[in-house]
């Protein structure tokens, strides 16, 4: 039995063909595990290991190397705050105090109601907009209390389902086909270089 | 004051709220730099770009000309974009993934046709959702649009691009790290030598790495040619640069400006950049380049913003991130809080940097909260020598990637700077700013 649901195997089995190996696949594929499980579960890194040829521990080694990769459930939104240098410098810390207050939770917890997960972020890159708050890695630009108390009680009402998809989702935009450029045409471009170089 | 606005080349379409779109990329010169490099040879393009003298936009600084001239020749080789943008205050790279994804991916593949490259790989920070669905749309358009696949219009040149998302990790902007990380591993960089990837590379091959805002320079300079773009700016620092402006500024943003016809004053100053310090406080210090480079105070303001013009005044432009820090600011706390950014995104590999960082975080901390002894101060220099013998400028190396030796720079700045307030923590017992 698959893990994965029909849909998510047959984009896996694209993203896959995109590399000349396929073990390159594998962080892309831990994104597809979390966008459906919205965690990476053992049975999902089972899979991935057997659709790419590697071991699971190699998978579970990989994974748990990468922040954005959850070997653990977390919430339905993992909210991150930012508390880098350019941050800190504008009130960084005190929005993550702020949020501990707000969400009842320490840093890496979740609420009970599964609903948030806090996390202490490094810079996001976008350091003009401070302190930076992203909701599962979308950019909301509350930079008060106040935005971000009104941000948590929109979510929490089941609100901005348009710009912030659940945990996991990351890219929504699917790459219509895979390669153009078949491994053939690749081989001739190769050789023409060569000839090229002489 | 006054300062000169450059023409604008990377972000000359930002002014449209749909600049990322293909219409607009179209409307506004879009693929005419890709159409025109298909009607020279590979090595006219290179030349251009030579000739442009483009300086690496990564933080390194390495021509881009010369890089490519590196790349072993041989029938497999790649062209890996690197936009994992993850330097602590760096947010132009962000900018331009969102904003104008089409001016990037026209940059690889005209690239990719000068180095005579089929397969090129965009790595895209994993939390970037935005950035990487913008890129992904950008791709499916380009193919549509018969700019890339098979056959780029109609040149008999062929090349595929692949969107690839990191998923969180630092140490994966390092160009070995990020080969590694593409392969599906952990982001381990490499020994180099020999793992340089011109000759070891993705999958063993010769590739090139260069960043997302070398690449997004690549599109005019073959539209307006390498000496138009030279004749921007001095000496070596040519054309313009995006510089991201942040901490205590009145407007902190990305702002292109022209090389080292500009000052550090003129960037934090000027009405139409920074719009000077917060409240109408005073300077404190500021970091040039990104958080590896030493702090400068306010008496190198008029400084150009030049690579050569700051390396001489002993430190670097780096990534092009300029933080700003007044009068209030703790330099304890600043310096802290930016070594455990290290601590924390240190890969381990090496006994230096993984122990190192969290040591010095820890004595850091322990000043700051009012713990620290006097002698700590000698402890903190003594850690940071055996992280990079010598805590010189630029540093010495004996870890495997610059990760280890970016360490000290910001705790010998500010002890050098600001021995006193370091000093002061340690006998009042605590933070005098809180
Ligand atoms: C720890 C570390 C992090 C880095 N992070 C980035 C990064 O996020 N983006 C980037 O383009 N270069 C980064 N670099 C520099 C790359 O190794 C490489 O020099 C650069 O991508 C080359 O592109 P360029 O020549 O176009 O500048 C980093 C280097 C180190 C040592
Ligand atoms: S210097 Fe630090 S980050 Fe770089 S390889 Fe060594 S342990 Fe990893
Ligand atoms: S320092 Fe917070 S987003 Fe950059």
């Amino acid at each position: 039995m698959s893990h994965f649901n029909a849909a998510m195997s047959a984009r896996a089995r694209q993203v896959i063909a995109l590399y000349p190996e396929p073990r390159s696949a594998l962080l892309p594929l831990c994104h597809l595990a979390q966008e459906q499980d919205g965690w990476l579960r053992p049975e999902a890194m089972d899979e991935i290991a057997a659709l790419l040829g590697v071991t699971a521990a190699e998978v579970r080694g990989t994974a748990t190397f990468y922040d954005m990769l959850h070997t653990e459930p977390v919430g339905k939104y993992v909210v991150a705050v930012c508390t880098n240098i350019a941050c800190v410098l504008s009130g960084g810390a005190e929005m993550l105090e702020h949020a501990e207050e707000r969400l009842g939770v320490r840093v890496g917890s979740t609420t009970e109601d599964g609903l948030f997960t806090l996390e202490e972020s490094e810079c996001l890159a976008d350091c003009d907009f401070p302190p930076c708050v992203q909701v599962n890695h979308r950019f909301v630009r509350t930079t008060t209390p106040e935005q971000f108390d009104r941000l948590v009680d929109e979510l929490a009402a089941g609100g901005h389902a348009e710009e912030i998809p659940p945990h996991g989702t990351l890219v929504r935009v699917r790459r219509s086909g895979g390669l153009r450029v078949d491994r053939a045409d690749i081989a001739r471009e190769r050789a023409g270089a060569e000839e090229r170089w002489g | 004051m006054a300062v000169s606005m450059p023409t604008k080349i990377v972000t000359a379409r930002l002014e449209h709220p749909d600049s990322h779109t293909l219409a607009r990329y179209l409307a506004t010169g879009g693929y005419e730099g890709l159409r025109k490099a298909l009607t020279m040879t590979p090595a006219q393009v290179a030349a251009e770009v030579d000739a442009a003298s483009l300086l690496g936009r990564g933080g390194a600084g390495f021509p881009a000309g010369r890089k490519w001239s590196m790349l072993k020749k041989d029938p497999v080789t790649y062209l890996v974009v690197n936009g994992d943008e993850s330097e602590p205050a760096t947010f132009k790279d962000h900018l331009l993934l969102e904003r104008d994804p089409h001016q990037i991916l026209e940059g690889v593949i005209i690239s990719a046709y000068a180095l005579q490259v089929t397969q090129a790989f965009i790595y895209i920070r994993g939390e970037f959702a935005l950035g990487l669905e913008r890129m992904e749309e950008a791709v499916n358009d380009a193919y549509r649009e018969g700019a890339l696949g098979k056959d780029i219009f109609s040149s008999g040149f062929s090349l595929d691009v692949v969107v690839h998302p990191g998923a969180g990790a630092y140490i994966c902007g390092e160009e070995t790290a990020l080969l590694e990380s593409l392969e599906g591993k952990r982001g381990f960089p490499r020994i180099k030598p020999p793992y340089f990837p011109a000759v070891i590379g993705l999958y063993g091959q010769p590739t090139v790495v260069n960043n997302v805002e070398t690449m997004a320079n690549i599109p005019w300079i073959v539209r307006n040619g390498g000496a138009a773009f030279a004749a921007m700016g001095e000496g070596r620092s040519t054309g313009t640069r995006l510089f991201a402006l942040s901490g205590h500024v009145n407007r902190p943003g990305p702002y292109e400006i022209e090389m080292v016809k500009t000052t550090f004053r003129d960037l934090i100053y000027a009405p139409e950049l920074g719009g000077g310090v917060r409240e109408g406080r005073d300077l404190k210090a500021f970091i040039p380049g990104g958080v590896s480079s030493p702090w400068f105070g306010p008496d190198q303001v008029d400084l150009p913003l030049g690579q050569d013009e700051v390396a001489q005044a002993g430190s670097m432009l780096g990534s092009g991130s300029v933080v700003v820090m007044d009068s209030t600011t703790c330099v304890v706390r600043a310096s802290w809080r930016i070594t455990k950014f290290f601590f924390r995104e240190s890969c381990g590999q090496c006994t230096p940097c993984r122990e190192g960082s969290g040591w010095l975080e820890r004595i850091l901390y322990r000043i700051e909260h009012g713990g620290g002894r006097e002698q700590d101060l000698d402890l903190l220099l003594d850690v940071c020598d055996n992280i990079s013998p010598g805590v010189q400028w630029p540093p010495q190396q004996t870890t495997i990637c610059v990760l280890g030796p970016s360490i000290p720079p910001s705790i010998a700045a500010g002890l050098k700077l600001f021995r006193d307030e370091f000093l002061v923590h340690i006998k009042e017992g605590g933070c005098p700013f809180d």
